[in-house]
C-alpha cells in the first residue's frame, strides 16, 4: 500500500504539520494547531495514528493537546498533570513519549508523569522526583527540563530519561526507583578534578539505536557520546566532529551504528552553525568516523542553529532526516541527508521535528 | 448562595468549545466561581489556577474595579471580570 508521511513540528507559536507521499518531493503545510500555544513536542503514536502535542501557555499553563483525525479537531487536558499542593507548579510539558499503551510526559520542573487513557488524564510517576539527587538538580539554559523519554522497546519497565542538568537516569521498575547513568560523560563548567560527577551533566538529547536497546546516544552540552551497556559507561565519539557542542541526536531507523547530529559553534558562541554553513553531520560506523552532509544546505551567512528536539528521521527506505531551526525553517532530505531542500520557510522558532508514516 | 456573573476572556472560551462569554454562576467567592465554572466546564481550573494553588500568575481577575484572589467574596449579583494580562513573547 502506498505510504503518506506526516511531519510534526512544535514550534513557539502552536504545532504545524507537513504532508507528503512516499517520494518527500512535494509538501503541503497545515497550522497552526494548538492555540498558537508555545508547543515543545509533538508526537504520533504510531499504533493508533492519534497525534499530541505537549507545551504550555503563559496564561493557562501546562497541557497536553490531542487529535484523533489528523489535526482536523484539537482538545487539551492536564487533569493530573501537577505535582502536590505547596510545590512548584508545572510550566510546561517538554516531551512525550507514547510506548505499548502509554504515553509519557516529560515536564518543567523535571518530573515523568505517565497517562493510561490516551492523555485525559494524568499520574505522576513519583519515584523520579523522590530520588536522592534531586535537591541538587540544577537548571540549564531551558530550565529544569526532563526532555528525553526513552522507554525500552521490549522491556516496558526499563525507561532512561534526560534532564537539563541533571543528567541521565534510568529505571528497571518502571519508575519506581532510578539510577543515574552519567559515567564518562564530563561537565566542562565544573572545576578540574570535578568534572565527572555522578550526576548533574548537562544532557542535550538522548537517542537509542534501531534494535539494540543498550546502545545509547547523547548529544551532551559538553561532548558527543555512546554507551553500549545501557548508559552504565559513555565513550566520547567527538573526534572528527567540528564541535563538541549541538543540541539533537538522531538514530536511524534501521542500522544502530547510523546517527545524525547537527554540532553548533559553541556554547558561547552564538549557538550557529559553523563557520555560518550548515551541515548534518553522519556516521555510519557508531561514531568512529564523521562526514559532513551540506548538499542543498545554505553554505554562507547561516546564523541559526537546531533545538534539542528539532530534528527527527522517518522510516521510509532510504529514511527521511528532517532538521528544523530556530528561525524557522525546516530542512528534508529524502535519502537519509546526502541531498536537502526546504521545505517550509517562516514559521515560528522551531522547537521539535518529528514523523509518522502511515498508509496513504 | 448567591449568583454572580463571570465574564471569560475569549482566548479562554476558545479553549473550551460551547463556553458562554457571561455565564451565571453560584459563588458566594473567587475560589467557588472557578470550582462552578470548572464543574460546567471540566478542565477550567487549570488553566486559571496553578496547583500551588493560586490564581496562575498572568491572569488578573477584577470586581469592582479591583484585582482580587481567589479568597474576595462576592456578592449576589456581581460581575467578575477574568482577564488575561500582558504577557507572552
Amino acid at each position: 500500500m502506498a505510504k503518506r508521511v506526516t511531519v510534526l513540528l512544535g514550534t513557539k507559536k502552536g504545532a504545524f504539520t507537513l504532508h507528503s507521499d512516499a517520494s518527500r518531493r512535494d509538501w503541503s503545510l497545515r497550522g497552526p494547531f494548538c492555540e498558537t500555544w508555545p508547543t515543545n513536542h509533538v508526537v504520533a503514536d504510531p499504533a493508533s495514528g492519534t497525534i499530541y502535542a505537549g507545551g504550555g501557555n503563559e496564561w493557562f499553563g501546562p497541557a497536553v493537546w490531542k487529535s484523533t483525525d489528523f489535526g482536523e479537531t484539537w482538545s487539551h487536558s492536564s487533569r493530573g498533570l501537577a505535582y502536590a499542593a505547596g510545590e512548584d507548579s508545572i510550566a510546561s510539558v517538554w516531551s512525550l513519549a507514547p510506548h505499548d499503551g502509554r504515553l509519557y510526559a516529560g515536564v518543567q520542573p523535571a518530573g515523568l508523569f505517565a497517562s493510561d487513557d490516551d492523555g485525559e488524564s494524568w499520574t505522576h510517576v513519583a519515584g523520579l522526583r523522590d530520588h536522592p539527587t534531586r535537591p541538587h538538580w540544577n537548571p540549564g539554559g531551558a530550565g529544569l527540563i526532563l526532555h528525553s523519554i526513552l522507554p525500552h522497546p521490549s522491556d516496558s519497565k526499563q525507561i532512561f530519561i534526560g534532564i537539563s542538568a541533571a543528567g541521565v537516569f534510568h529505571t528497571a521498575d518502571g519508575g519506581r526507583t532510578w539510577e543515574p547513568r552519567n559515567s564518562g560523560t564530563r561537565c566542562d563548567y565544573l572545576p578540574e578534578g570535578e568534572r565527572y560527577p555522578e550526576f548533574g551533566q548537562c544532557v542535550h538529547s538522548l537517542a537509542m539505536a534501531a534494535g539494540q536497546a543498550d546502545r545509547l546516544y547523547q548529544q551532551n552540552h559538553c561532548g558527543m557520546y555512546r554507551s553500549d551497556d545501557g548508559g552504565r559507561h559513555w565513550q566520547s565519539i567527538e573526534a572528527g566532529l567540528p564541535s563538541s557542542f549541538g543540541f539533537p541526536a538522531v538514530a536511524h531507523p534501521r542500522d544502530p551504528a547510523t546517527l545524525f547530529l547537527l554540532p553548533l559553534n559553541g556554547d558561547i558562541k552564538g549557538r550557529y552553525v559553523p563557520d555560518g554553513k550548515a551541515a548534518v553531520w553522519r556516521t555510519r560506523d557508531g561514531g568512529e568516523h564523521w562526514e559532513a552532509l551540506r548538499e542543498g544546505l545554505p553554505q554562507r551567512n547561516a546564523f541559526f542553529g537546531v533545538l534539542r528536539q528539532a530534528m527527527a528521521a522517518d522510516g521510509l527506505e532510504p529514511a527521511g532526516v528532517y532538521a528544523g531551526t530556530n528561525t524557522g525553517t525546516l530542512f528534508a532530505s529524502a535519502d537519509e541527508g546526502a541531498n536537502w531542500q526546504s521545505i517550509a520557510h517562516h514559521l515560528p522558532p522551531i522547537l521539535s521535528v518529528e514523523t509518522l508514516v502511515s498508509d496513504g | 448562595m448567591g449568583s454572580v456573573v463571570a465574564v471569560l476572556p475569549p482566548a479562554l472560551m476558545r479553549l473550551f468549545p460551547g463556553c458562554e462569554r457571561e455565564p451565571l454562576v453560584a459563588a458566594d467567592t473567587v475560589a467557588e466561581l472557578v470550582d462552578a465554572l470548572n464543574e460546567r466546564w471540566p478542565g477550567m481550573r487549570d488553566r486559571l489556577c496553578d496547583s500551588t494553588p493560586r490564581l496562575r500568575r498572568h491572569i488578573n481577575v477584577f470586581v469592582a474595579g479591583e484585582r482580587v484572589g481567589l479568597e474576595r467574596r462576592l456578592d449576589p449579583g456581581e460581575e467578575v471580570w477574568i482577564m488575561t494580562a500582558i504577557s507572552g513573547g
